[in-house]
């Protein structure tokens, strides 16, 4: 990484001579080191873990939280500089907001993302500003129907029925891709979530962490909210079982 | 009222000073309908267009298009209603651009509310916003004078509407299919077409449904007839 | 164009067409002739309503706050609309019915909802209490009279604080007040008496006695208010089981009366 860059690494308005941004790469980077964040379309239902890393015991919990309302019916969570992502909420709010006051209909998720990639394109286009350090998860329950949607600090934006972003991102997708998440119903959904985020936390680099969760769907009668503290807990309980589970029989088959 | 005053034309003395088509608005003395029926909306309109009393077009056309499957029914002053349309019109196209899908009804009709409330002491306009949307199927909403919005399984305006609530109240009935709801809109409006001054010409009809538009007109002499006595 | 002048309404004839007129301005003939006699009077600054809803009637019983209102926005004297809910649920914890004009209505309700939408947002597990809401809407309604364009309405807010019901009342100056009985437009005159005397004989209704009281005064209403109409909805609003917009209710009237001591009737 030292030498790579050399040069045309200070500014986001220049290009590498083999065609690279490397301000852009950089800002990748600073998600990369952030806690795991997943988002699962199931049938009727988007579900969102996150694994937030506690890196102090004298934090509140449920402090420095990572899954936002945006809308009633829209759903947000965040990797990467968490203050970055703040100000990522911010416009999506207000894009909502005016688009409510506009049309008096909710912002379709589509049309939202679309603003919120072109807010943040925006930002690794010119010398005096830096991209945004963070990726942003959008879902939504419009029409019936369940809708995902992943941005890039790049700007680059796509439809998702599952991704994940953060530390341990590789990880987490090969886990959700044995999934058949078009099957799956909202409780299922929490739970292989869960499962997910406790599978690849790295409890040798990283001691501490809180499982926040968030769900829109049918079962929210379309309205983004957190999961139940009930229905979280008894998910992570499961969670931690099979993963005690499994090295048992790890243990076993050695 | 202010408009009252403005087509009587009458000089302070007392006299008349002009004919009133001198100085009066361009307005659109208006009978206009729209019945939500499964599937698809009908919107219907006469075609008469007034200054004061004098026909400045016999054959005006009130169902004005904003998109491909929303449309509006005009009644008030025209320059107001062909103002606000267009401006209607210009707004979802792009908004059409901007989304990959056709505009909800919904949103054409917030459209055209925002306008008519934020501009309504300076607007003449009461409006009549139909068509179909995936959503929700065929959809009428009705934006009168203040500026509000209601959604409405049948509605009238215009002027020429005053004359029909009982015979609308009285024959439409929840459920009617398309050629039931022509057939009512066609009625309706040729019942206050002759009552109406301010109304009158042919009748211009669209069957909005997922297929788009599709329009027809009743020639000012094969309307229904009626009592006339 | 010459400045429309105000004294030209209401002084005497002008000595001759276009010419001065005792008291005031001097119109320059040619551009006077231009716009003849077009807005003379000056400008109408203030809107004047043009769909409206009539009364609506709040009360206070032993466990919250009832509010009702029919559903009929009127258009003059033509009843035009005749299923516009005029109660609304704000959150879990405070109710709003509106009069006047529905149009201005729509707009109030469109700025609560996004308002609701915000806080919610927040997600800080703090929610709007319904004195917060009715003092924000006197700011709101003191402040667009105060620009000589008042929103045309009657809203009466009702909720739970603090364990307690509240109801309250706010119109287009700005004016406001809270107290257990209230009632808007036509039923300030006909409901305020009977709800007044059926709750200072009992101040502690029971939702039953409360909805039962509602529904004979709503009946008044729809007998002596030529804007009312038989069908209202009730925004029922109490600790123990939140809120609930019930309704369209229809109201049964009697006409027995036009056929008892004929040769009195005349």
């Amino acid at each position: 990484m030292s030498s790579i860059g050399t040069g045309y690494d200070l500014s986001a308005s220049q290009f590498s001579p083999d065609g690279r941004v490397f301000q852009v790469e950089y800002a990748q980077k600073a998600v990369e080191n952030s806690g795991t964040v997943l988002g699962l379309k199931g049938k009727d239902c988007v579900v969102f873990a996150v694994e937030k890393l506690v890196t102090s015991k004298l934090y509140e919990p449920f402090s420095n939280k990572r899954t936002f309302n945006v809308d009633q019916h829209i759903g947000l969570a965040v990797s990467g500089l968490i203050s970055d992502a703040r100000q990522i909420v911010e416009t999506a709010r207000l894009e909502a907001s005016n688009y409510r006051g506009q049309y008096g209909v909710g912002i379709p998720l589509k049309y939202l993302n679309d603003r919120l990639s072109m807010f943040m394109h925006a930002y690794t286009l010119y010398s005096a500003v830096r991209p945004y350090g963070c990726s942003a998860i959008l879902s939504s329950y419009e029409d019936n129907k369940p809708e995902m949607y992943m941005i890039d600090p790049s700007g680059v934006s796509h439809g998702y029925t599952g991704c994940a972003i953060g530390k341990a991102k590789q990880a987490a997708k090969t886990e959700i891709e044995k999934l058949k998440l078009s099957t799956l119903d909202h409780i299922s959904l929490v739970k292989e979530a869960a499962r997910i985020i406790y599978l690849v936390h790295d409890e040798l680099k990283d001691k501490q962490f809180e499982l926040e969760m968030s769900w829109v769907g049918e079962c929210t009668q379309g309205k983004h909210e957190k999961v139940p503290l009930n229905i979280k807990t008894e998910a992570e309980n499961a969670a931690r079982q099979i993963l005690a589970d499994d090295s048992d029989s790890d243990v076993d088959e050695i | 009222m202010a408009v009252e005053q403005r087509i009587s034309g009458v000089n302070p003395m007392g006299g008349l000073l002009y004919p009133d088509w001198q100085h009066a608005e361009h307005s659109t003395g208006t009978s206009i309908m729209a019945c939500e029926f499964n599937g698809g909306v009908v919107i219907g309109a006469d075609s008469r267009s007034t200054t004061g009393a004098y026909v400045a077009n016999r054959v005006a056309d009130k169902l004005t298009k904003v998109t491909d499957y929303i449309y509006c029914c005009r009644s008030g002053s025209s320059a107001d209603t062909q103002a606000i349309s267009d401006i209607v019109n210009y707004h979802l196209a792009f908004h059409r651009m901007e989304l990959g899908t056709e505009p909800r009804v919904e949103t054409a009709a917030n459209v055209f509310r925002e306008l008519c409330y934020n501009y309504r002491d300076s607007l003449m306009a009461g409006i009549l916003v139909a068509g179909w949307d995936q959503y929700k199927g065929g959809q009428v909403y009705s934006v009168p004078l203040g500026g509000m919005c209601v959604r409405q399984p049948i509605s009238i305006g215009g002027s020429g509407s005053s004359y029909i609530y009982g015979y609308v109240d009285a024959n439409y009935k929840p459920g009617m299919d398309k050629e039931q709801c022509v057939e009512l809109v066609k009625n309706s409006l040729a019942l206050a077409m002759s009552r109406d001054g301010s109304s009158g010409g042919v009748i211009r009809i669209g069957v909005i449904t997922e297929n788009g538009i599709e329009r027809s007109v009743v020639m000012g002499d094969k309307l229904p007839k009626f009592y006339e006595g | 164009m010459s400045m429309p002048n105000k004294a030209d309404c209401f002084s005497s004839l002008p000595f001759w067409q276009n010419g001065p007129a005792p008291g005031a301005f001097y119109n320059f003939p040619g551009t006077a002739a231009s716009s003849s006699n077009y807005n003379d009077c000056g400008i109408q600054r203030t809107q004047t309503p043009m769909v409206t809803g009539s009364s609506v009637i709040g009360i206070q019983y032993k466990d919250g706050i009832i509010i009702a209102a029919d559903v009929l926005a009127s258009y003059g004297s033509l009843a035009r609309f005749r299923n516009c809910e005029r109660v609304m649920k704000v959150n879990d914890n405070i109710i709003l019915g509106a009069g006047g004009d529905y149009a201005d209505y729509q707009y109030l309700r469109s700025l609560i909802e996004q308002k609701i939408i915000d806080e919610k947002c927040l997600d800080d597990g703090f929610t709007l209490k319904p004195k917060s809401l009715h003092c924000w809407l006197t700011r709101v309604m003191y402040n667009k009279r105060s620009n000589f364009n008042p929103l045309w309405n009657n809203f009466i807010i009702g909720g739970i604080e603090d364990g307690k019901p509240f109801l309250g009342t706010v119109d287009k100056l700005g004016t406001a007040f809270s107290d257990p009985v209230i009632a808007t437009g036509y039923g300030a005159y006909l409901a305020t008496p009977i709800l007044t005397k059926a709750y200072d004989a009992n101040s502690q209704m029971t939702e039953e006695e409360a909805t039962n009281l509602i529904y004979k005064v709503m009946q008044v209403l729809f007998y002596r208010d030529a804007r009312s109409f038989p069908k209202y909805h009730l925004g029922v609003i109490s600790k123990e089981k939140g809120v609930e917009i019930r309704g369209p209710i229809e109201i049964e009237h009697n006409w027995e009366v036009s056929t008892m001591g004929r040769n009195q009737l005349r």
